[in-house]
Parts: C-alpha cells; structure tokens; sequence
C-alpha cells in the first residue's frame, strides 16, 4: 500500500512535468490521448472477466471489458484523427514580404 | 512469471511517459501518441498471456463489441463535437473503474455463496485476499470517483452536445440536496469499510454488498447533482477536471488491484486533467470553487437581448464587405481572432481561404488562440487545424498580445468575451481581470457578428463601440464568402 502510494506520487510530479511543457495546441489532442491512457482500466477489465467462478464478477467485467475497450480504442484513433491534421506551414506559400501600401 | 508481468507494465508505463513527451510538439505528436498506444497493447497482451485467462470467448468477445463502438465514434465524430466524446470517453473510463470494483465485490460475495474463490486463490495475481479496512477504502474510492466521473460527464455530454440545456439547472433546496447525498454516499463507503475485515470469516458480506449498491447509487446521483448546476460556457473547465477524475478512478483501481500500471497512468492522467483544469480557470479569471458552484453563462444565444445591444445611448460604425476587403489587402499585418461563433458557423475554410489569399498578396497573417477560444482546452487549434491552417500560424494570447499595436486590422470571428476591453478597465465587470487578446490596441478593429448581442457570460461588449471598432453584420461564413470574393475582385 504505501509503496503503490509512493509510485503515485511519484508519477503524479512526471505528470506535472511532462504535461506543463505541452503546448496550448495539442491540449485537445492531449486529452483524448491521456483519455485512452485512463482506459488502462482495461487490464483490471481483464482479470475480473476472467473469473469464472463467480458469474457475476465475470459479467460485471465484461461490462467493463466494452466500456474500457471503447474508451481505449476510441480515444487513440481520435487522438491520431486529430494528430494528422496538424501541418507545418506548406512549402508553397512563402514568407509575405511587405509590399503595403 | 509473475516479474514478467510486471516488466512488461513497467514497459507500458514508460511508452506512456515517452508517448506524452512527445506531445510537446506537433511534430512528433502523432508518433507520440502511437507509443502510447503500443504501451496500451503491450499491457493487454502481458495480462492476457501470463495470466491463466479461463474464459476467452467472452473476453474476444467485450473487445470486439468496445472495438467496434469505438472505432465507429472516433471515426465518425464532427470535430466541433470533439468535447462531446471526450466527455463520453471520460464517462467510460470512470464506469469502466467503478465496474471492475463492482466484479471485485463480487468475488467477496460468491466466496460466500461457497464457490471456487479458494481454488483461485492459488493464482499470484488473481489471488482474493480477504477485503481489509485499507483495501476496503481503495474499493469505495474507486466506486465513488468512477460513478461521479461516469454521470458526471454524460450529464457535461448532454450539456455540450445541446441534449440538455446548457443553462445552469438549479432548484431550492439543491445545494442542501447535494450536501445530503454526499453524506450519504461516505455513509454508505462508511458501511462498506465497516464489513471489511481480516480473515473471511470476519467480513460482513451483508455490509459489503449493501454499502456498495448504495454507494454506488449515490454517486450516480452525486455526479449528477455536481455537474447540473454549472453552465455551458464553464464546460470546457468541467470536462478538463472530469478528465481528471477518470484518471484518479484508474489509480484507484491500481490500488485495489495493487496493479502499477493502473497507478502510473492514472497518476499522469489525473495530473494532465489537473493542469488543464487550472488552467482553464485562469484564462477565465475564476477559481475553480466558484466554476464548480456554478450559475454563470448559459446557451450563447438563448435568449439574449434584441439587436440594438443594451447600450442604445452609444452608437456602431457599421461597415461594408468591400470596405474591409479593401482594409485587409492593403494591411501590412492581419490578425485573425477566431472564436467559437466561427467554428458554429462553420466558417473555418473560408477564414482559411482568405487568409490564404491575403498571404499570396503579401500580407503577414496570425492567429490569435484565447485559451477558452473554444469548447474545450486546444480546441479552436483542432477546427483550424481541420481547415489546413498552418500550426505555425497560431499564436498564444501571451505570445501575441504584444504584437496588436504593430498591427493593421484584427479581424474578429464569432469573440466576444475573449476581447472585451472591459476586463482589463471596468472594475464593475463580471469579467474584470480576465486575461484578454488586446484587440483594440490595433489600427482597426473589424467584428463579424450576427448582432450586437452579448457572449455566453451575458456582458455587455464595450468593444464595438470604440473609434477605431467596425461592425460587419451577418452570418460568418456568408460574409466571409463574400469578403473572399471581394478580395478577388481587387
């Protein structure tokens, strides 16, 4: 208990860190993608689904198999749906130079 | 056995980290976010492999429904509704979190019934120990942050997604009513702890299933009660946070399984929604206590005064299409502030087309990106990110709030609050110390806008009234059309 409380801490300040540094144009894509990561859920999802000695425990794992698989497989492909549009400035449109008048 | 499990979430854990550092830069984003999921996969195929999996129809089964369900909504959503999903995502991860406490009590439960728990128990990690007073408090966290999260975000789903109103919902007595339940909601987790117990036979399973069912209910109803009363334009705080919860719900889930992987995600998870959420906050000049107590904004339209404006005693310069045309293609400078009443209207392709088209006539054009520009955190970047707007063309507020005084026209597309000057001098503001984009620092000021209406917080715009302030009445992505035309035409 108290070492799973220390790796939380712990994780919570690379948290900090790493998050602080993203820019403000990825904060949408930042949170559908973190959003998958909390589906990490899954795994929990995995060995509750696979007790079969209570039918109950599996099929309240089940349930939590669907929704954690949704939130997983559907927040990294939005994630890189999102991704993929972001482009640098296109090589054709040069930098304006000032011809005002 | 055992340690190969627990590399191999180590592994997940560190592409995870990695995968978000990446996430600093648009550039490598995308490979980023692939790391992460290789993590995510690594962690599923470690658990599936090495651990005794004993019913694998179901389990091939619960990944090709959540498979197919996911794939479907990331591939088909709008991205104007990208707070939407995001809502709905956070929603199943915290259900996901409260289910899997769920199957665990469960387990308690059938150790009662007499089955094969026992037998079980010779497996390393899917061993049952008896539910102790620590692991019993892992248990109701995880219940009660993953319901809240749950309701709460499918309540802030109907609320963006305009299935329920986007005005704050409050009635008498709903404060007392929500204090009641969460008193409730401890009383039950209190119950709960309470049938827990060193040995099995010291368990009270008749407290540990009741306490559960209850608190499990309460939280549903809390979740609920916390997100009603708080209005549409505080949403993107509210779904900042609920992204928060999700990933507490899955550290605590990693408590109670005692799993690592659980904890360092749901720690980084919890501290990303955290960052989001406060920063957000600032953007909008509020503490978050002050969000989460609620009442402030509602639907941007719903209802406002007529178009006069509130301040008959002052008068608009009104413009023309080809007036602002003529502005735009001679300036050295534009700067485009998108708001969210661009993205309603669609119009993004036509700001981008005529920003392209300014460019190709020599004309330097920015973008000014207010923080709370759309519905959620970096969500104007996403709209015109749609729109092949360049990243490198999108600025921060700190970034380019300098640069408004070197500037010729800012062109403003469906803001309102966002450059309000009234922030920064009318102390009798609501919005008084928002941090705003100076606008009206520039040469000229040109507002596309239905009407003289107010934004989402219902203030009165001292903007448009200005000297150097002209309006340009209309729908945004006709009049946009139209200036795009005009530019041609010159």
């Amino acid at each position: 208990m108290l070492s799973n409380l220390v790796i939380f801490i712990l994780a919570a300040f690379i948290g900090f860190e790493l998050i602080s540094k993203v820019p403000q144009t990825l904060h949408t894509p930042l949170m559908s993608g973190t959003n998958a990561i909390s589906g990490i859920t899954i795994v929990g999802a995995l060995v509750a689904t696979g007790m079969i000695e209570s039918p109950w425990a599996k099929w309240i794992g089940f349930a939590a198999l669907v929704v954690a698989t949704i939130n997983v497989v559907g927040g990294f492909l939005v994630t890189d749906r999102m991704l993929q549009m972001f482009k640098p400035k296109r090589r054709d449109s040069k930098e304006p130079s000032s011809n005002a008048a | 056995m055992q340690n190969i499990i627990l590399l191999a979430y180590l592994g997940a854990a560190v592409l995870f980290i990695l995968g978000m550092k990446r996430l600093q830069s648009p550039a490598t984003a995308r490979a980023g976010n692939r790391l992460a999921a290789i993590g995510m996969l690594i962690a599923v195929a470690a658990t599936l492999l090495l651990q005794r999996i004993l019913s694998p129809v179901e389990m091939i089964a619960g990944f090709v429904v959540g498979a197919a369900v996911g794939l479907l909504l990331a591939r088909r959503v709008a991205m104007t509704s990208m707070p939407e999903l995001v809502a709905v995502f956070n929603g199943f991860g915290g259900l996901a979190s409260a289910l899997v406490a769920g199957g665990e009590i469960a387990r308690y439960l059938s150790v009662e019934a007499g089955g094969g728990a026992v037998a079980q128990a010779a497996q390393s990690m899917t061993a049952l120990t008896p539910l102790d007073v620590p692991a019993a408090i892992t248990v109701v966290l995880c219940i009660l942050i993953g319901t809240i999260t749950f309701s709460g975000s499918f309540v802030a789903f109907g609320k963006l997604g305009g299935h329920l109103s986007g005005n704050p919902v409050s009635f008498p007595g709903m404060r007392v009513l929500t204090v009641l339940v969460t008193l409730g909601a401890l009383g039950a987790g209190g119950y709960l702890i309470y049938g827990a117990g060193g040995s099995f036979a010291a368990m009270d399973m008749q407290a540990i299933m009741w306490g559960s069912l209850a608190l499990g209910l309460l939280s549903l109803v809390l979740g609920i009660l916390l997100v009603i009363p708080i209005g549409g334009a505080d949403m993107p705080v509210v779904v900042a946070l609920l992204n928060a919860y999700s990933g507490l719900a899955a550290a605590a889930t990693g408590f109670m399984l005692d799993n690592t992987a659980l904890i360092v995600s749901g720690a980084l998870v919890g501290a990303s929604g955290l960052i989001l959420t406060s920063i957000m906050c600032e953007a909008m000049n509020r503490s978050l206590l002050n969000v989460l107590l609620g009442g402030f904004g509602g639907d941007s339209d719903g209802g406002g005064p007529a178009v006069e404006g509130a301040r008959p005693d002052l008068t608009v310069q009104e413009t023309s299409v080809e007036d602002v045309a003529i502005q735009l293609t001679y300036a050295e400078q534009v700067i485009v502030v998108p708001g969210y009443g661009m993205a309603v209207a669609q119009a993004q392709h036509q700001v981008r087309e005529l920003s392209d088209m300014l460019q190709a006539q020599g004309v330097t054009v920015k973008y000014a990106i207010h923080p709370v520009a759309g519905r959620m955190p970096g969500h104007m970047n996403v709209l015109l990110a749609e729109a092949d707007v360049p990243y490198d063309q999108l600025y921060e507020m700190d970034d380019i709030n300098n640069e408004f005084g070197m500037t010729d026209v800012s062109l403003v597309i469906g803001a309102n609050d966002v450059v309000n000057p009234s922030a920064r001098t009318d102390k009798a503001s609501p919005i008084y110390g928002m941090p705003i984009l100076d606008v009206d620092r520039s040469s000229t000021v040109v507002v596309l806008k239905r009407s003289l209406r107010p934004g989402y917080s219902g203030i009165d715009n001292m903007l448009f009234y200005h000297d150097n302030t002209q309006m340009l009445f209309g729908d945004a992505k006709d009049s946009l059309s139209k200036l795009v035309a005009a530019v041609k035409n010159l």
